[in-house]
């Protein structure tokens, strides 16, 4: 956690901070506004949903709720999980209402940051990760990389095309 | 005594009065002259004045002051009450409601001094203002629920006003109650303990009902949204100058609320389109030899758990080459694209975004975005919209809206595919589930023979079902699986897409169960085959298979010509003597058969959905009355109904044109098919005799006779039945249907004459004057070849023998306009009503050669 600041000579602004829940895949360190997050569970047996996008890996029951899960490694194009290993759900909240779950290596703590922190996505990061991504924070011993959730989920099955 | 106190007695005081004056205000307008009424409100407003001008509430003494004065003009006959006073003065009232709310509230009178309601009380106090113009309300309208609460009640009121907001909320909580149950149900089949059993069914019995109840809470009738339409179009007849007649049926079909609303814009949307682009302005029409005034005709019905809508004007209709070179204009497809399309699909064009043919853009419709955004909003409530017009004739649109969207009745099946890993996700079998509104039948073809029943044709699969081709499909190839291989069974789904029917093939079939279902995320929208996804009995997530979709997908349902010469090519139908029957047991018969061509559907109707009218049993069937009879009392009178007894009860539904009947048996045994030999005539009314049918003897049932007795006026005019003398022979192979058709010409009144062959039926016309021939296509000709046909135009006074020919099916019908063969007419062998009006035609028409002409109107 990093020591807050507090500018001096300025009348007290609080600073801000902001919460993000963390996840790892593939060694990659990503963070979401907590708020935006729903809740973070273990790996749940999935139903396959032929013929969807490769990166939806397929459907969860959640307690009466019907959530689309995504896979992350796909999504971000990292590379596949190992085989064995299985994911666990990150859930969040889309805008229409629903839930999305996104399929992670590892749930991180809860970060809090200083917003004032916040810098741009840095031109070494993968481009394909790069459309999905907010900015950065350079926190002490790592990156956290911050996603956009609503770009994250926005995955579109599409009109196929005309035999 | 203390001020408070005086000020709160006084409210209440005032607040009773108030409301007192507000009845009596409109009980005065009735009655304007009745003295009590009018002494009464001058005393209420008197009391206020007095009051609060005592306690200092400047605001209100001024208001009711001249509330005072006009009333007490009224009282002493100086004026006549006039609507707009009653209005004044009820406004008063709103604005002295007000005050004492404010004065409740903040206790004082409030800031506003409401010098324009004022200024109106004095000018029509002195007669001023020949008019009163309508007022400035009060800013803050007078609490409605006390003002509506206190107005006391003027209707008695059996309905509440209900949050629609919460209805959902009932209604979602009733979803997770129906998966919780089949969880609970699922559960408890396996388990022995009764008291468990018995309350698991209790239950399941009572979310049933709740279901039932919660969709009902959100019924509307459709005529909710269709009571704004005449004047709709009236509006729009005025503003093109056209003369456009609206007619409405079933307005009360009912539908859930979110339905309706979905639905309401894309109705009007469809409605201004037939006015501005459908019907002709009436010069055009005249000049078309049709009647000035277009006709649009909505209809709604419920059918086949669907509601139906149709939209259908009798305008111009849509000229398809225009719709194709509009579109290729647009860029919305090619021109070599356009030139292929058949009539159907370039009909569709229609829906897509940024199409429209209006010469120029109205207000009202042309902009090109409208039949597109019908589509989807119809699409997105899970129903289909189809377009067919006939250039020159006129229009029509229906819309088929599944009825609820939660809860279903879905067939569940199974997949069972070779898996490659990694991807390990759910065990064997996947399911699906398909609704049950899409489903007509299942098949099941085991081993080698089986195996051969699947036809190709082209290298697609095919089935012969009841005659006619049904287009196979495997789900595993639709859904892109590698199956498992060869299995011993073929289970075959038989589904209904729009007006097409094709058969899904699957692994395993399991039970049928009520799914609630949700909808996919934004992220499966997409995906044509799947209507949304459910929650299963173990908690598993299932997806529902969007029948339509899965039809488009695999591209059974796309129009193809080849699909008519595959079926021209098939030579069976004619020399086909075998029949299929229906089997069932009714009162002491323990096995009756009649032609399933004959039966419209098998129904199973619990008692209590069962009425009386006329006196006999009916039951509401689609929109229509059904009456019912039992069997067995009918065959065999003074015999125990024991058909009526069942609940459900089980249910034989024959059709007549408009007209149906159910006819309620004990028990439904079988389909089969079979060729019949009738080999003991008949010994009672209703039979027409006994015949080995699926290897057991079986009673054949009279049909028509059975009919006949259960309901005497069912079959129609009696025009049809007067026959005179006339002579009719039947020259027809096959003796079941000979014997049908006799006993159905004989109870018409005429004489009829068999014949089994080419041979008999000549001896006959020799022997005899015959009237006319009906005779089936493939009669055995004698040893010479002859043929009928032939032989009866060579020989003298035979040539005018008016013929008709008894064909089994539309596809022989088909067959006969393309090549005909001399017969005056052709006639479904078991379409009693329409053979009877044929023969009476061709019986009345003997005598006038040359009268005859082949009938254009086909079955």
């Amino acid at each position: 956690m990093n020591a807050m600041q507090s500018s001096i000579g300025t009348t007290a602004e609080a600073p801000r901070t902001r919460e993000y829940a963390t996840f790892f895949v593939d060694g990659l360190f990503f963070g979401i506004d907590v708020l935006e997050v729903q809740e973070v569970l273990r790996y749940q047996e999935m139903t396959m949903v032929p013929l969807a996008p490769a990166v939806i890996q397929g459907l969860i029951n959640l307690r009466g709720q019907i959530v689309t899960a995504v896979d992350m490694r796909g999504r971000l194009k990292l590379r596949a999980r190992p085989n064995g290993q299985t994911p666990m759900n990150a859930v969040v909240r889309s805008k229409e209402g629903g839930a999305v779950s996104l399929l992670v290596d590892e749930i991180g703590d809860v970060v809090e940051v200083d917003s004032g922190m916040f810098e741009p996505v840095p031109d070494n990061v993968d481009p394909a990760a790069r459309d999905l991504l907010q900015g950065v924070y350079k926190l002490k011993d790592r990156l956290l990389l911050v996603l956009d959730t609503e770009r994250t989920i926005d995955i579109a099955s599409g009109p196929r095309p005309e035999p | 005594m203390d001020d408070q106190d005086i000020i709160r007695e006084f409210l209440i005081e005032s607040n009773e009065s108030l409301a007192r004056l507000d009845r009596e205000m409109v009980a005065l307008e009735k009655s304007p002259q009745d003295p009590q009424l009018l002494a009464g409100i001058f005393r209420t407003i008197h009391t206020i004045k007095g009051t609060c001008g005592f306690l200092g509430f400047a605001s209100l003494e001024a208001v009711t002051h001249l509330a005072e004065n006009i009333l007490s003009q009224l009282r002493d006959r100086k004026r006549e009450l006039t609507p707009e006073l009653v209005t004044l003065v009820l406004e008063a009232a709103d604005v002295v409601k007000t005050i004492l709310l404010s004065i409740e509230a903040n206790g004082n009178e409030g800031s506003q001094t409401y010098d324009g309601l004022r200024k109106r009380l004095e000018a029509a106090c002195s007669h001023t203002t020949a008019a009163v113009p309508s007022g400035d309300l009060p800013a803050a309208s007078p609490d409605p629920e006390k003002a509506a609460g206190q107005k006391g009640p003027s209707v008695t009121d059996s309905t509440i006003r209900v949050d629609v907001v919460l209805l959902d909320k009932l209604m979602n909580l009733v979803g997770e109650l129906v998966l919780a149950r089949n969880q609970i149900l699922q559960f408890t089949a396996h388990q022995e303990d009764a008291t468990l059993n018995a309350t698991s069914q209790r239950l399941n019995l009572i979310t049933t009902e709740l279901q039932e109840g919660i969709m009902k809470t959100r019924m509307q009738p459709i005529g909710v949204v269709w009571n704004k339409l005449p004047r709709l179009v009236r509006d729009l007849a005025t503003s093109f100058a056209k003369q456009i007649n609206l007619e409405m049926e079933g307005a009360d079909t009912e539908l859930d609320k979110t339905i309706i609303e979905a639905i309401k814009d894309p109705l009007t949307h469809i409605v201004r389109n037939c006015c501005d682009h459908g019907i002709e302005r009436p010069e055009v029409r005249v000049r078309n030899g049709k009647p000035p005034y277009g006709k649009l005709t909505m209809r709604a019905f419920h059918e086949g758990g669907q509601v139906n809508i149709e939209i259908a004007d009798d305008g111009a209709g849509i000229d398809v080459q225009v719709l194709k070179s509009n579109a290729v204009q647009k860029g919305l497809v090619r021109l070599e694209q356009a030139e292929r399309l058949t009539d159907r699909e370039a009909l569709a064009l229609i829906f897509l975004p940024g199409f429209s043919t209006a010469a120029k853009i109205t207000s009202v419709s042309g902009r090109g975005v409208g039949m597109d955004v019908v589509k989807t909003n119809i699409e997105k409530i899970g129903g289909v919209v189809e377009l067919v017009s006939r250039l020159g004739e006129g229009t029509t649109l229906k819309l088929k809206i599944p009825l609820t969207l939660a809860i279903i009745p879905g067939l569940v099946v199974t997949l069972i595919e070779k898996r490659s890993a990694p991807r390990s996700m759910t065990g064997i079998g996947d399911r699906y589930v398909i609704p049950q509104v899409s489903l007509l039948e299942l098949i099941r073809l085991e081993g080698d023979s089986g195996k051969r029943q699947i036809e190709r044709i082209h290298d697609a699969p095919f089935y012969r079902r009841r005659g006619s081709l049904l287009p196979l499909v495997y789900l595993t190839d639709v859904l892109q699986l590698a199956g498992t291989g060869e299995s011993s069974v073929v289970n075959i789904v038989v589904l209904q897409a729009e007006d097409r029917q094709f058969g899904l093939i699957v692994d395993g079939i399991g039970d049928t169960q009520e799914i609630v279902v949700k909808p996919l995320g934004k992220q499966l929208k997409g995906l044509k085959c799947y209507a949304g996804a459910t929650i299963m009995g173990d908690g598993r997530v299932a997806l529902i298979l969007d029948v339509a979709g899965v039809a488009q997908l695999s591209g059974v349902v796309r129009e193809s010509r080849g699909k008519s010469t595959v079926e021209d090519r098939r030579q069976d139908y004619s020399a086909n003597e075998r029949q299929t029957f229906l089997l069932f047991r009714a009162g002491s018969f323990e096995r009756l058969a009649v032609p399933l061509s004959l039966v419209a559907r098998l129904e199973e109707i619990s008692l209590s959905k069962m009425e009386h009218a006329g006196g006999r049993r009916v039951v509401q069937y689609r929109g229509r009355i059904l009456p019912l009879a039992s069997l067995a009392p009918i065959l065999d009178p003074g015999a125990a109904d024991t058909a009526g007894l069942l609940d459900p009860a089980q249910v034989v539904v024959f059709n007549n044109g408009e007209r149906s009947i159910g006819i309620l048996v004990d028990q439904i045994l079988d389909i089969v098919e079979d060729q019949v030999t009738v080999r003991r005539a008949a010994a009672r009314q209703g039979l027409l005799g006994s015949a080995v049918v699926g290897k057991k003897v079986t009673d054949l049932l009279d049909l028509h006779a059975v009919i006949q007795a259960a309901d005497e006026g069912w079959f129609g005019s009696v025009d049809t039945q007067r026959a005179g003398n006339a002579t009719v022979m039947i020259a027809e192979a096959s003796p079941f249907v000979r014997g049908l058709v006799r006993n159905s010409l004989e109870m018409a009144g005429y004489h009829v004459v068999e014949a089994a062959d080419t041979q008999a039926a000549l001896r006959e016309l020799e022997r005899r004057k015959i009237d006319v021939v009906l005779a089936g296509l493939d009669l055995p000709a004698d040893g010479s070849g002859r043929d009928l046909l032939e032989e009866m135009r060579r020989l003298p006074g035979l040539a005018h023998v008016p013929t008709l020919a008894l064909i089994d099916n539309a596809e022989q019908a088909h067959a006969q306009r393309e090549r005909p063969r001399g017969f005056a007419d052709y006639q479904l062998k078991f379409d009693r009503e329409a053979m009877l009006i044929s023969l009476a035609r061709l019986a009345n028409a003997v005598g006038t050669p040359g009268a005859l002409a082949p009938s254009k109107e086909k079955v």
